[in-house]
């Protein structure tokens, strides 16, 4: 949940941040800098990859072998990122991505992780009960459809490519890259057409 | 199956009993100002050599339980960045006083 | 760096609990300590983040993902679906 920092927390951070600038270690610019580098960052980098890969075998079998050679191609800075990794679903087979230990996250290409990723009820249950968490956001999976939960555990950070889906033919890359949420990046969703 | 014999430390939450039946709150908001200053001061730290990502998970993992869970998430960083860089001397204690 | 396992290799996760011998940083979830999973792939060597996280001198070390079934460590999991994770090499053992 998203709770509000308190008063002494603000208070507490610009004690530290004044305390590194005063001794050299950092700059306002760099913070700077670097806020608006993660802001920049979000869902649609990963909506355009994935439209991409719809469209294109080669760019698709580009990004299995390296989703971060991917995220490159459309401009995402990956230098000192984590490299990304890029799980296929296909008929039979659905991941969905967590963190159980922390919040281990694909910031360089999603940007900040939604709350309910960090959430303590998602990093719990989706281990155990990934189809009852998929089925209360209204993204029930089919039982002949074996799913995979991917626990982000180390130096890799995980992203879904999710199967396109039945009436899109003939789209274009916009037109399917509005169809692929964060959620779907997680695999949490599966990606619908508009009602 | 029988229960765990083992107390998994208080981040190890996969599959454990307490959050069984809590809901997952939908919730979308960007983290607020606090956050991303946070956010942007452990990238800012980590890409200038002073802590690694091991680190703080490492700080945010010695957090005393009832704090642990009473803190939020960018919380819980701050409280491991301040640690760590006291721990290496980058900062001094009064500093942070 | 060698991997010890190829892709397919069954292997078991150590039953082991360094948090309970003191302070540590470790990367393999409690759920898994002491299952049995098979190797789906090699994802390269990195350095040990158990060092790392104590600023210590850290060797790579090869990182597997790794495939359970999901209803043998949750049972009220479902037959069809798995537990897909990375590990490092001296979390393993040959099952």
């Amino acid at each position: 949940m998203s709770a509000p920092a308190r008063t002494e927390s603000l208070a507490e951070l610009e004690r530290l941040v004044a305390a590194l600038i005063a001794r050299g270690h950092i700059t306002e610019a760099e913070l700077a800098t670097q806020q608006a580098s993660t802001d920049r960052a979000s869902p649609e980098n990963g909506a355009r990859m994935v439209a991409r890969a719809w469209l294109n075998p080669e760019w698709r079998a580009m990004m299995l072998n390296s989703g971060t050679k991917a995220a490159e191609a459309i401009g995402v800075n990956m230098v000192g990122a984590p490299p990304l990794g890029v799980l296929e679903d296909t008929p039979g087979r659905h991941h969905i991505v967590v963190c159980t230990l922390c919040s281990c996250y694909p910031r360089a290409v999603l940007g900040y992780p939604p709350h309910w990723y960090k959430s303590f009820s998602y990093r719990s249950r989706v281990v155990r009960e990934p189809r009852a968490v998929m089925a209360e956001w209204g993204h029930p999976l089919p039982d002949n459809v074996e799913l995979r939960v991917v626990d982000s555990t180390a130096d890799f950070r995980w992203m879904v490519l999710p199967m396109r889906p039945a009436g899109t033919e003939g789209w274009t890359e916009d037109q399917l890259a509005a169809l692929i949420t964060r959620d779907v990046l997680v695999g949490v969703a599966l990606p619908k057409l508009p009602a | 199956m029988s229960e765990p014999e083992h107390t998994p430390a208080i981040h190890d939450i996969g599959g454990i009993q307490r959050f069984h039946c809590t809901p997952v709150e939908h919730d979308e908001e960007p983290p607020d100002e606090f956050g991303k200053r946070v956010d942007a001061l452990r990238q800012t730290l980590a890409r200038k050599g002073f802590m690694s990502v091991d680190e703080l998970r490492r700080g945010i993992e010695s957090i005393p339980e009832a704090e642990y869970f009473a803190l939020t998430y960018y919380e819980r960083w701050m409280r491991s960045i301040a640690l760590l860089m006291l721990e290496k001397g980058v900062v001094k204690p009064e500093d942070l006083a | 760096m060698t991997p010890r396992f190829a892709p397919g290799t069954p292997v078991l996760v150590k039953n082991d609990w360094p948090e309970e011998r003191g302070p540590c940083h470790i990367r393999t979830p409690h759920y898994l300590r002491g299952r049995s999973g098979r190797v789906e792939r090699v994802l390269g060597a990195f350095p040990n983040p158990e060092d790392l996280a104590f600023a210590r001198p850290a060797e790579k070390r090869v990182l597997y993902h790794v495939v359970f079934d999901q209803p043998a460590i949750f049972t009220d999991g479902v037959p069809t679906d798995h537990l897909l994770v990375e590990i490092f090499e001296h979390w393993l053992e040959a099952a």
